[in-house]
């Protein structure tokens, strides 16, 4: 009997070894098989179909291990409530906690939206000129990341961020900010944002490519950018961008 | 939850209007306030020590050495903010070894290397080898030693020497004012060169660090100078003391005009931010801005000092409006420094909201760590003093014994 358990159990783990084997060898060839060169990231927003459930806000912090505290996002949504009298009232949705928002009289609502933000992944960051030592960098497939490990938490990249992308992660006292979920990204999966997105409000993609998603998103709409004055080019891209929108 | 993340919470019943999620947080604090308003200090002594041996300004004699030293002080203390507020200061290191190069504040290592051992010690090298080697004659045990060892073991006191340490003094410090003019305004530009904040975006940044920091500068030599002489129970030069004063006066005209035409700027081109800006300025910084820096720090010490250019108070009453003045103009830099550092973080990059900053009483980022780093130079200063006194006249005694 015990040698047969002992047999039984010897096999199960043998199995599981060969599992675990074969998703490493997996894991390893994707990423040998990954040519950042191949690829240039961005993504687009359609604010029309953001229904503001921050699922989105909830997958990220999950994902990417972001601290709970409403005080670090790699992601957010905005709700705007622009009332007849010109009076404009922003908010970011928190999906934990229903009805935190300020609740108005539609017969005063002349229009109202939610805007999903995120790092922009700019085309000229800012973010990288300023870091003194070149923890923060911008990839060959066009993501700004940051190398925790070579972080001094200056947080001159955070004051130098046009769009307040970038918190100090409490727990490893350095630079964070959105990576388009790299980790996924270059597996060839989708950000957890754009994953979990149920109006496909977010677009990821390739933007050098012709036919995608991405590219179908900026032919068949006009398109903006957040600040386009800083002359950042940002690589996130929205539809139905409202003026109100910093 | 750690406790910095806690205080959040209580920042966030302050918040008025939308600020962006992660802007909560105040990331430069206390130390960084203190960062600029030290190396100013290093700035402006240096120029009015400069003066003396540019500009041939005879009456500054009594405060050459003390101001060189004053400089070399708060230049020896000055980093220390930053490396305490840093994330990782035991990473700090790579700022030297792998900077880069589109960053301002790479530079730090290469401008503060370059301001401390080719201008600061260099020409204080200059400036008291002689006297070095003599007073190591006299002496005795460990401060003979000490002086030794600072002489490089140098013992020329040749009169061709000592003329070739005056020609290297001069070279040196006609190096220095550039160099002097570099370190600040190049913290100007750390500033003055973030476009994200339209509080700090501006080019005349630099130029009105530069300028503050001669005021605050020439204000702290006037400051130890009235302290120092009757503490070694001299005579205070009024001669010296109203030619600072002068300096002192020309410098706060150009300041508060750069300053005011800022201001001006700002108002009359009236962009996006003007709004929140204004927000800004009328209800955080109306104490820290319109009271103390501009009307105490800044209006009323002007005002003193254009009465007593018109009319020729006596000598005591002159010290001491002197002595009020250098102590309110301390104050509104100080200010100053407050206001950008910390008034260019409690407006959000929306323009729609207003954050706070509340200063913790312990910890590095505290009000006692701030304390401590104020009263250090001044202790490096007395060790200094200690080792190289910029008044001692046993040298001139000595060599006058010689020659007799």
């Amino acid at each position: 009997m015990k040698r047969r358990k002992f047999i039984e159990r010897s096999l199960v783990m043998l199995a599981q070894f060969g599992v675990m084997g074969g998703i490493f060898r997996r894991a390893k060839a994707e990423l040998k098989d990954y040519d950042p060169s191949k690829h240039y990231y961005g993504m687009g927003i359609q604010i029309n179909k953001c229904i503001g459930c921050g699922k989105c806000v909830e997958a990220c912090k999950a994902e990417n291990g972001v601290p709970k505290e409403p005080f670090f996002f790699r992601t957010w949504v905005e709700r705007y409530v622009i009332k007849k009298d010109n009076g404009v009232t922003v908010q970011s949705i928190d999906p934990r906690i229903e009805r935190s928002y300020e609740a108005f009289a539609e017969k005063d609502i002349l229009r109202s939206f939610f805007v999903p933000k995120l790092c922009n992944q700019c085309e000229n960051p800012p973010c990288v000129q300023v870091c003194p030592v070149g923890a923060t960098f911008k990839t060959a497939d066009g993501v700004i990341l940051v190398d925790a490990d070579r972080c001094i938490g200056c947080r001159y990249c955070i004051q130098a961020c046009p769009y307040g992308a970038r918190y100090l992660n409490p727990e490893t006292e350095t630079a964070d900010k959105c990576t388009f979920c790299y980790h996924r990204i270059t597996k060839g999966l989708l950000p957890a944002c754009v994953e979990v997105c149920p109006t496909q409000a977010r677009i990821f993609g390739d933007v050098k490519s012709n036919a995608s998603p991405l590219a179908r998103f900026k032919r068949m709409n006009k398109i903006h950018v957040l600040k386009p004055s800083l002359n950042t080019e940002p690589k996130v891209t929205y539809s139905d961008l409202d003026g109100e929108v910093r | 939850m750690n406790p910095a993340t806690a205080s959040l919470y209580e920042l966030l019943k302050q918040v008025t209007g939308y600020i962006y999620p992660n802007e909560i947080e105040v990331h430069w604090g206390i130390l960084v306030v203190v960062y600029p308003y030290l190396t100013g200090l290093v700035a402006g002594a240096f120029i009015l020590a400069s003066l003396v041996k540019v500009f041939n300004v005879k009456e500054l004699q009594p405060v050459y050495r003390l101001s060189l030293l004053t400089a070399l002080a708060f230049i020896i203390i000055a980093p220390l903010p930053l490396l305490l507020h840093l994330g990782h200061p035991e990473r700090s290191y790579e700022i030297f070894l792998t900077p880069n190069f589109t960053s301002a504040m790479a530079m730090f290592g290469f401008v503060y290397a370059w301001y401390l051992m080719v201008v600061l010690l260099l020409e204080i090298w200059f400036t008291y080898r002689r006297d070095i080697i003599i007073w190591s004659q006299g002496e005795k045990s460990v401060m003979r030693w000490i002086h030794k060892v600072i002489s490089l073991f140098s013992t020329d006191t040749s009169e061709k020497s000592v003329e070739f340490d005056k020609k290297a003094v001069k070279a040196i410090t006609i190096i220095g004012i550039p160099s002097a003019f570099l370190l600040h305004g190049y913290v100007g530009f750390i500033f003055g060169s973030i476009k994200a904040n339209p509080w700090w975006s501006s080019v005349l940044m630099p130029i009105v660090f530069l300028f503050s920091a001669i005021v605050s500068g020439i204000a702290l030599v006037i400051l130890l100078y009235m302290i120092l002489t009757p503490l070694r129970g001299e005579k205070i030069s009024i001669g010296c003391l109203d030619k600072m004063a002068s300096y002192l006066f020309y410098a706060v005209i150009v300041d508060f005009s750069l300053e005011l035409l800022d201001f001006i700027h700002r108002l009359y081109e009236s962009e996006e931010s003007i709004k929140i800006l204004s927000e800004l300025v009328m209800n955080r910084l109306f104490i820290s801005l319109g009271v103390i820096q501009v009307m105490l720090g800044m209006l009323l010490p002007l005002g003193v000092m254009i009465c007593i250019k018109l009319f020729r108070f006596d000598e005591e009453l002159r010290k001491l409006l002197y002595f009020v003045s250098v102590i309110l103009i301390q104050l509104g830099i100080f200010a100053t420094r407050w206001n950008v550092v910390i008034g260019g973080q409690m407006f959000s990059k929306s323009f729609r909201g207003l954050t706070a900053y509340k200063m913790e009483l312990t910890g590095f980022e505290g009000f006692f760590m701030t304390l401590v780093l104020l009263i250090l130079p001044f202790i490096v200063l007395s060790i200094l003093i200690k080792i190289l006194p910029p008044w001692d006249r046993s040298v001139e005694r000595s060599l006058g014994e010689r020659i007799a």
